[in-house]
């Protein structure tokens, strides 16, 4: 490609790093779940804006990939714009906003609503990978309680969660047991994405700033953990899309003035977009709300 | 040194090697998928795949251990000026090359630890045929189930039983890959 920055190496990373970063990706897809250290470089973007996410997709791009950035299931904020131009300017890659049309999808705490084939590649931004980090802060025994499985610390917070509230209200980062063995941080998305975890595509995990990197092959059985008597469940604001009418889809709701007025729409801009398009209208279509 | 050990590198290592990973990587989270990989030739008897696996994952951060067969001066002296990984014995070994075969005795090599499974060693294995018919494989990246030419299966049972320890293999045959990762559950047809 012509766009192509010459004076940065194919993808900006040098070669060794990305030798680096790819045998721990090889290591994380043998072993599902299991956060595989890795050298973390500085990137040229704060942590924060998906250091990690950059550099596994860094490693995995080739001059054919046609590459979707989204931020909580938009195209078009401040991240994903940012991070779109950084690989069209450091990798010349083609750039898409479709979901179907990308085979490599770098997102930051959603996964699309379009379910996702065999051949695509999504790359997760993390910011905090470890599971149980906010139930034992020190690595060197959080990194034990994987290896021995001892998860109950994660079971008895869920429990109080339950005790506290009559229900399990964590709403994002929705811990996941993979392959019945390592419980996994699935990133902070919204637990409405947690089913989408099993996927016939390869999904990769980064976290530039905690240096760690883990993975999901396709069609990988992925739990999200629960009680018997208080079974997981998939939860979303009760509305249908205000734009496109669309009653399943993940919705964001938007203050629209001062008097309590508020909308709720698809958080994912381009399955929006596409309902749109195809003729869907929602309760607020073609009213000017601003 | 020969002047051979000099040439058969990628020639646009970039962009080779990006093409050569995501071969690699698909191969690694399909188990059972076969894949084509070209662009690097090492001298004999290291085939065309095999090469390619080393230009791409390996450097002087991975200890590669040759196992006999190809442990020949042309072999070392292409690593040495390509790679550039130190060679050393099959215990302290992060990736082995070698005839499936001349890979044996397999339980020598690194599993990882409890706490750190991934520290364990990366097989890359030349075998004379490789196909998408033999041994069933069921597991992570395998939708219902999927079928390889694997040399042999009691090995690979013992190793998956050691999850989340254990080896991870690609095959390689001419220009064709494969990958068998430690998580895959590997019965007869």
């Amino acid at each position: 490609m012509t766009l192509h920055d010459q004076n940065y190496n194919f993808g900006y990373l040098d070669e060794q790093t990305k030798r680096m970063v790819r045998r721990a990706l090889l290591k994380a897809l043998a072993i599902p779940g299991y956060q595989v250290p890795f050298a973390s470089r500085e990137m040229p973007m704060p942590y924060g804006w998906g250091t990690g996410g950059v550099q596994v997709t860094a490693a995995c791009l080739t001059p054919e990939d046609t590459l979707k950035v989204i931020d909580q299931g938009a195209d078009d904020t401040t991240n994903a714009v940012s991070i779109r131009k950084f690989f069209q300017r450091t990798a010349g890659v083609a750039v898409t906003e479709h979901t179907e049309q990308a085979s490599l999808i770098q997102t930051r705490h959603r996964i699309p609503e379009t379910p996702l084939t065999e051949g695509q590649i999504l790359v997760y931004q993390v910011p905090i990978p470890e599971p149980l980090r906010f139930l034992e802060p020190r690595e060197t025994e959080t990194r034990r309680m994987h290896a021995l499985e001892d998860y109950g610390l994660m079971y008895v917070k869920l429990y109080e969660d339950i005790a506290h509230n009559g229900e399990i209200s964590t709403a994002y980062a929705y811990p996941v047991k993979v392959e019945g063995r390592y419980v996994m941080d699935p990133s902070p998305i919204p637990r409405f994405d947690n089913p989408k975890l099993e996927s016939a595509a390869i999904q990769l995990f980064g976290a530039g700033r905690e240096q760690r990197i883990y993975a999901l092959p396709p069609y990988c059985q992925v739990v999200s953990l629960d009680f018997e008597d208080h079974p997981f469940e998939a939860s979303k604001a009760d509305h249908d899309c205000d734009l496109c009418g669309c009653a399943t889809s993940y919705l964001d709701e938007i203050i629209v003035d001062d008097a309590g007025g508020r909308m709720f729409i698809c958080s994912d801009t381009d399955f929006c977009a596409g309902r749109q398009a195809a003729g869907h209208i929602g309760r607020l279509s073609g009213k000017d709300t601003a | 040194m020969q002047t051979d050990a000099l040439t058969g590198g990628f020639g646009d290592a970039p962009v080779q090697a990006a093409r050569a990973f995501r071969a690699a990587l698909e191969a690694m989270a399909r188990p059972g998928t076969l894949h084509e990989v070209t662009g690097a030739e090492a001298p004999a008897p290291v085939g065309a795949a095999a090469a390619v696996l080393l230009l791409t994952l390996c450097d002087a951060q991975t200890p590669l251990y040759l196992a006999p067969g190809h442990d020949v001066a042309a072999v070392r002296d292409w690593i040495a000026f390509h790679v550039g990984a130190p060679i050393v014995a099959a215990e302290d070994a992060a990736v082995v090359l070698g005839r499936w075969q001349a890979l044996a005795p397999l339980d020598r090599y690194r599993i990882g630890t409890p706490d750190y499974p991934d520290r364990s060693v990366l097989l890359i294995g030349e075998v004379d045929a490789l196909s998408a018919q033999g041994a069933r494989l069921t597991g992570p990246g395998i939708e219902t189930h999927a079928h390889l030419s694997l040399p042999e299966i009691e090995v690979f049972r013992a190793n998956a039983a050691l999850f989340p320890l254990g080896w991870d293999c690609f095959f390689t045959c001419g220009t064709r890959l494969a990958a068998l990762p430690r998580s895959t559950k590997v019965e007869p047809s």
